[in-house]
């Protein structure tokens, strides 16, 4: 199973978990299984037509999902997918 | 060269010159005249017409200095130890000669004799700024260039506070601080610039007591407002760097929008709870803050410092590493964070690096971006949200 990174703004959803594994083979397949495990997350990630919202930014390891094949890029078991939103605090 | 023989030995076998003698002979103009001592001996003071020859490079090097072996070469140090090494070097490379000044440029300096001393540092800035010049990576040319530069803090809150302190402790010549704010009891826990004898005051001016008190090279210029598109051009037009420390993204935008516009470099870090980002936007060399995130976030997803809390330290660490990245990017050197966001997780102590490549169809810096007017800046058309509400830290 792929390593979800949850940041702090979503960990609310996941009885404060900083990771959390999903299973899937694609990003899209985490993403969801995550939202399946903890459906809190869902509307955070997805938009109402199932695409990730325009103010999260995924990665598969360092590399944003965007550049890639956005949810059908592939992901291995050894993969970590990080949950980005933008943050303003200074 | 035996460098452990003793070097009374070595001294009893070489000519030495008295610093009268050696600046008579110089005025002729018929010696050639070598300081073998470090790069940055020679940056605090030398010669007039020595070319600089460190110790361990004679051999390699003093074949294209003084090609010819018969012409007379003085050589000088600091004291007259290293020179009488070298002078002993060179007869033994051929060189027949050649005289060490005895005491070296100590000597010369208590005869009263005129030294090249670098330009625009004083005296109290070689001593102030002497563990940067000590770096071969700084110099007395890198830290000129700092003394030079004129950055602006956007924010003299919590990433602002370190950084502000930092920069002016590293002799950046002029600090521009933005914020219309003032000190408060709760700030206090990480805005380190500030005191709590200075509750109640203008933020800027409280700044700008802590950084005169450290270093009274700095020229502190004060803006206390906020930006806006009225005024953002007029106030960053002035600077070199932009530090990017403010609490809520219609600012974030707004300089970004107005960065990329005056060709201005960013370096841009947030914090929340035990968390922090940052990266070094630098217009069309790498990606811009709307590269990285187009749409800002809901409400419900990004909570301010002040309604979901930071751990004090954080606002330390980030602040220092963008103190870190302006110096970089001024002095010119090292690899700045172009095109990568750090991250750093302070509970469990770790930094993930992640990879941000310039958007194409980026809106401000893309190929297609249109020129927007300055009204335009900071602004999302398709997201109504954003506009009706200020975050605030």
């Amino acid at each position: 199973m792929a390593t979800v990174k949850i940041p702090p703004v979503l960990r609310a959803q996941t009885d404060g978990e900083p990771e959390v594994a999903a299973p899937g083979a694609s990003v899209g397949e985490v993403l969801r299984a995550l939202a399946a495990t903890h459906p809190g997350t869902e509307a955070q990630i997805f938009s109402p037509e199932g695409e990730l919202n325009r103010y999260v930014n995924v990665y598969l390891n360092d590399e944003d999902v965007r550049v890639r094949d956005g949810l059908d890029t592939p992901v291995s078991d050894s993969d970590t997918v990080v949950i980005l939103p933008a943050m303003a605090g200074g | 060269m035996a460098t452990t023989e003793p070097i009374e030995l070595v001294k009893s076998r070489i000519e030495e010159l008295d610093p009268a003698d050696a600046r008579a002979e110089l005025e002729r103009g018929d010696a050639v005249l070598i300081d073998t001592r470090e790069q940055h001996e020679w940056d605090e003071a030398h010669l007039d017409g020595a070319t600089l020859v460190p110790p361990t490079t004679v051999a390699d090097r003093i074949e294209s200095v003084v090609p010819d072996r018969s012409r007379r070469v003085l050589v000088y140090c600091r004291v007259g130890n290293r020179s009488a090494r070298a002078v002993d070097a060179l007869e033994e490379l051929g060189y027949e000669d050649v005289a060490s000044i005895d005491g070296g440029i100590v000597a010369w300096q208590q005869a009263g004799f005129p030294v090249v001393e670098p330009e625009g540092l004083t005296k109290e800035q070689r001593m102030r700024y002497s563990r940067h010049t000590l770096l071969p990576e700084v110099g007395v040319e890198g830290q000129l260039k700092l003394l030079n530069a004129k950055v602006l803090l956007v924010g003299a809150g919590g990433l602002g506070s370190p950084a502000a302190l930092y920069l002016a402790a590293a002799g950046i010549g002029t600090l521009g601080l933005v914020d219309d704010d003032e000190v408060d009891e709760s700030n206090l826990q990480r805005q380190v610039i500030h005191t709590t004898a200075r509750v109640g005051e203008p933020k800027t001016e409280s700044a700008r007591a802590s950084i005169e008190a450290l270093n009274p090279d700095v020229e502190v210029v004060e803006h206390r407002t906020r930006l806006d598109a009225d005024n953002i051009l007029e106030i960053i037009e002035g600077y070199d760097v932009i530090v990017d420390g403010a609490d809520n993204f219609p600012t974030r935008y707004l300089l970004n929008d107005a960065s990329v516009r005056l060709r201005k470099p960013v370096v841009s870090a947030s914090i929340l709870a035990f968390d922090g980002q940052i990266s070094t936007f630098v217009p069309y060399e790498g990606p811009c803050y709307r590269c990285l995130y187009p749409t800002p976030p809901p409400p419900e997803l990004a909570p301010s410092c002040g309604a979901a809390g930071v751990l004090g330290v954080m606002a330390g660490v980030m602040g220092l590493l963008q103190a870190n990245e302006v110096i970089k990017l001024v002095a010119g050197i090292g690899e700045p964070l172009i095109g990568r966001l750090l991250l750093y997780d302070s509970l469990g102590t770790r930094f993930t690096e992640l990879k941000v490549k310039r958007d194409p169809e980026c809106p401000i810096c893309g190929e297609d971006a249109p020129e927007i007017s300055p009204s335009e800046m900071g602004r999302f058309p398709d997201y109504e949200a954003f506009c009706g509400g200020t975050v605030v830290g």
